[in-house]
């Protein structure tokens, strides 16, 4: 069952497309991971999910219900972390905290004392007082001590230090194992990468790519380092063979993976003494859709 | 930096002139056009002493000294009208731009940790402290002189040199006995508001106490100066001493503390929400309660101020026909009743202020991307504006009671034969409708265009013209009627008009509905 759905979603601010036509599917618990350089759309989406813009075309829904018409009922069941926090400088973390849970719905008393501790956020501090990594803490203490079963965080790590990455992502997977869903926009790909199952690439407004990382691993380059016997002088020439680098006594290139067969056939007649491989990271496969943007719009 | 205690001083001052030199230019422009401009008014509008005599006899009593001060009544001069009614409003304003100034250049820096960064310059350790002292000196000493030189150059027959000089000076010393004071605050607290709030606390408990008894300083000493009369030099003298007391101190303080601390210990907040603070109008009253007090505070005294002239009104106005034009001519009624429908006008233009206020509170939570924590969560959009709506009409209704109350009680002490309460509150509170319609129009803006709800002060200062000054300027009466404004009865002089009050509701009625409907319709920006 997917609990997010957009089907063809348009938004439009003035003369600016923000979203163009996205579809978006995110199954029930699962971390779904939404990556796309800044001014891709990520959080217009999300926004868009929130109830907060109505867009301008499509549909899109949280549980089967209407995100714009039954925005109140659904966020009873979900929690939402913005990337950046901004809050009431005059209010304690503690009494914010409670706020958010109180609108939501019962406080976890337990849960949320042992947030606190684990993300070492001091709740009797002015807001005024918080640096931007501790009012992320804030919002994300607020976020997991609720009973939430779908969670919404907007690049929510940007500033925390790397100690608290993890417990962050201690927490995800803890929901995770509950059951529930979680739909992370990030640029930080490790962080994906580590605890996504299925990744969204969004660029100007559209999903372009969407799958498991192993279903996207085959649409794209294997990295691959190899020494042969014989030399091979037209490796640059083969088909779905790219960046080549030459190496003291062989070869560094990305090949294609559905010209993988051809190229190990023709690898195997010049003999190889030694092969390494490995699989493309999430960086690379990002990097390289990066890419074409940028060359995109140069043309 | 042993033997070199004051090294870098003069740097750091030019450093602190040239980062807020466009700050300094605007408090004096302010402080020193506001002081200028006041003679020649007084001037127009009480021309001969006879004028004047009869402003120095609405001046005697209690509520009016205890704002302003003693004053040489018995023979009230220009000159004397002007330092009576004036210095000690003006000598606030000095004290505010030094506290304001004194913690921006110390305890914020540090908070911010600029402060940091010098001190790890070979620079000494009370230098920047002792820098910012020789600016605000030379602020206030330049404060001084043109005031002193301003005032002189209007060339007023009452107002000659050295009471033009002592005038200025006095301001000064106030200036820089405030400037002493927030030293020493910035040193004993930690955070550059609470150094504000404690040096304001102190400047209100000085004026209030000084009501009390005359010879509290700083503002005590000042009603003492009497510039153009008594010309007193002695309280100016006291309060540079007392300056340069509380400077000492100062450094002392900053001489046995480490660099980002305070004396005061930083109070920790509560760990818990409130049972209040756990729903949308909750957060909105919190969020608005320390405005809604000040403001509370603020029309209950304008209200008194406003009521302790009303005993003297009779009499002042059978020799002021300008006044005497701009209200409605009837016989049946005394003048003091006729003036009160105005009077209780103007009260209600400045209660809808912190109504509008408090209603587009929302939009600057929208602008800093903070509804969003609210939307995100289990709150409609009608729970937000609803409870934002709720908070500004009871503000507006209680604003409206505030001042009524405040003029009640004033006009009970000094009038012969004082109004009764239910007749000052129904005068105040028959704007009502009129305040709701204000912030029905707000809400459509909020609801439609909320970059545009700046409108709605204009349209609130069209109403204050058109009905404060229309009968000055004979203005047609259409140009009233555009003006919710325009359709409230003059209480207690003319019949409670009820259709027109239920006309204004239902106007507001169907705004507000229009408002919400298009505010659950829009998208949220931030």
């Amino acid at each position: 069952m997917n609990v997010i759905e957009m089907n063809q979603v348009t938004k439009v601010f003035g003369k600016h497309q923000a979203l163009d036509r996205l579809d978006l599917a995110v199954k029930s618990g699962e971390v779904f991971g939404f990556i796309g350089p800044n001014g891709a759309g990520k959080s217009t989406a999300i926004r868009v999910l929130l109830g907060m813009l109505r867009a301008t075309n499509g549909t899109a829904t949280i549980f089967g219900k209407d995100v714009w018409r039954d925005a109140v009922d659904i966020h009873r069941r979900v929690a939402y972390v913005p990337g950046d926090v901004h809050l009431w400088p005059q209010l304690t973390g503690g009494e914010v905290i409670d706020l958010f849970a109180s609108l939501q719905g019962k406080i976890n008393e337990q849960k949320r004392q042992q947030l606190l501790e684990r993300f070492q956020l001091d709740p009797t501090k002015k807001c005024r007082t918080y640096s931007k990594g501790n009012r992320q803490k804030v919002a994300l203490v607020a976020a997991f001590a609720s009973d939430a079963e779908l969670f919404l965080l907007d690049e929510p790590t940007s500033g925390l230090d790397p100690l608290m990455e993890k417990i962050f992502q201690q927490c995800v997977e803890e929901v995770k194992a509950e059951g529930k869903t979680v739909l992370l926009s990030s640029h930080i790909l490790s962080e994906v990468e580590k605890l996504c199952d299925r990744v969204g690439i969004i660029r100007q407004g559209r999903l372009i790519e969407c799958g498991t990382l192993n279903e996207l691993r085959h649409l794209t380059r294997m990295q691959l380092t190899v020494e042969t016997r014989t030399p091979i002088e037209s490796l640059v020439l083969w088909q779905g063979v790219h960046d080549v680098v030459p190496t003291e006594s062989g070869w560094t290139f990305h090949a294609d993976a559905e010209e993988m067969e051809a190229i190990m056939q023709k690898l195997s007649a010049h003999g190889i003494r030694k092969i390494e491989s490995a699989p493309p990271t999430l960086e690379d496969l990002f990097m390289r859709h990066y890419e074409e943007t940028t060359e995109s719009r140069e043309v | 930096m042993k033997g070199v205690p004051f090294s870098g001083v003069l740097r750091l001052s030019r450093f602190i002139i040239r980062q807020d030199r466009m700050r300094y230019m605007w408090w004096l422009v302010g402080i020193i056009g506001m002081t200028l401009i006041v003679p020649p008014a007084f001037n127009e509008l009480y021309p001969t002493e006879q004028d004047r005599n009869i402003m120095a006899e609405t001046m005697k009593n209690p509520a009016m000294e205890a704002m302003v001060g003693p004053g040489d009544l018995a023979n009230y001069t220009l000159g004397a009208m002007v330092s009576h009614q004036m210095l000690l409003m003006t000598a606030i304003a000095v004290a505010i731009m030094n506290i304001l100034l004194m913690v921006r250049h110390t305890r914020a820096e540090e908070e911010d940790g600029q402060a940091e960064l010098l001190r790890s310059l070979p620079i000494a350790r009370h230098s920047q402290l002792i820098a910012s002292m020789f600016t605000l000196f030379g602020v206030n000493l330049l404060l001084a002189s043109l005031i002193g030189i301003g005032l002189y150059s209007l060339s007023f027959e009452s107002m000659g040199l050295s009471g033009s000089l002592i005038y200025g000076a006095s301001l000064g010393a106030v200036g820089l006995f405030f400037a002493g004071v927030t030293a020493v605050c910035a040193q004993l607290s930690e955070s550059s508001r609470g150094a504000v709030g404690l040096s304001f606390t102190i400047m209100i408990g000085c004026y209030v106490m000084r009501s009390v008894t005359e010879w509290i300083p700083p503002f005590g000493w000042l009603t003492q100066v009497q510039p153009y009369s008594n010309n007193n030099w002695v309280p100016v003298v006291g309060l540079l001493g007392t300056s340069i007391l509380w400077f000492v101190l100062a450094v002392v303080l900053q001489g046995n503390r480490d660099i980002g601390s305070g004396f005061l210990p930083s109070r920790s907040g509560r760990a818990h929400a409130s049972i209040l603070l756990r729903h949308p109008i909750g957060l909105a009253w919190r969020l608005q309660r320390t405005a809604f007090i000040s403001w509370s505070i603020g029309m209950l005294v304008l209200g008194l101020s406003y009521g302790s002239v009303l005993g003297d009104l009779d009499s002042f106005f059978q020799n002021n026909d300008l006044l005497a034009s701009m209200i409605v001519a009837d016989e049946n009624s005394s003048l003091t009743a006729q003036f009160l429908p105005m009077l209780m006008a103007v009260l209600a233009f400045i209660s809808t202020i912190p109504a509008l206020l408090s209603i587009h509170k929302l939009v600057g939570e929208e602008r800093k991307s903070r509804v969003e924590h609210l939307l995100g969560r289990a709150v409609s959009r009608n729970q937000l504006l609803g409870s934002y709506l709720i908070v500004s009409v009871c503000t507006g209704f209680l604003m409206l009671s505030f001042s009524a109350l405040g003029l009640w009680l004033a006009g009970t002490t000094s009038m012969e034969d004082p109004f009764t309460f239910p007749t000052v509150w129904q005068a105040s509170i028959v704007h009502f409708p009129a305040v709701v319609t204000m912030i029905a129009i707000s809400t459509c803006l909020i609801g439609v265009a909320q970059k545009a709800t700046g409108f709605v002060w204009l349209y609130l200062f069209y109403g204050f013209l058109t009905l404060y000054l229309g009968g000055l300027f004979q203005f047609p009466n259409w140009m009233e009627k555009l003006s919710p404004f325009g359709y409230v009865s003059k209480l207690p002089i003319e019949d409670m008009n009820w259709l027109s009050a239920g006309g204004l509701l239902a106007v507001a009625v169907i705004l507000l509905v229009f408002g919400m409907n298009r505010y659950t319709n829009r998208d949220i920006e931030g």
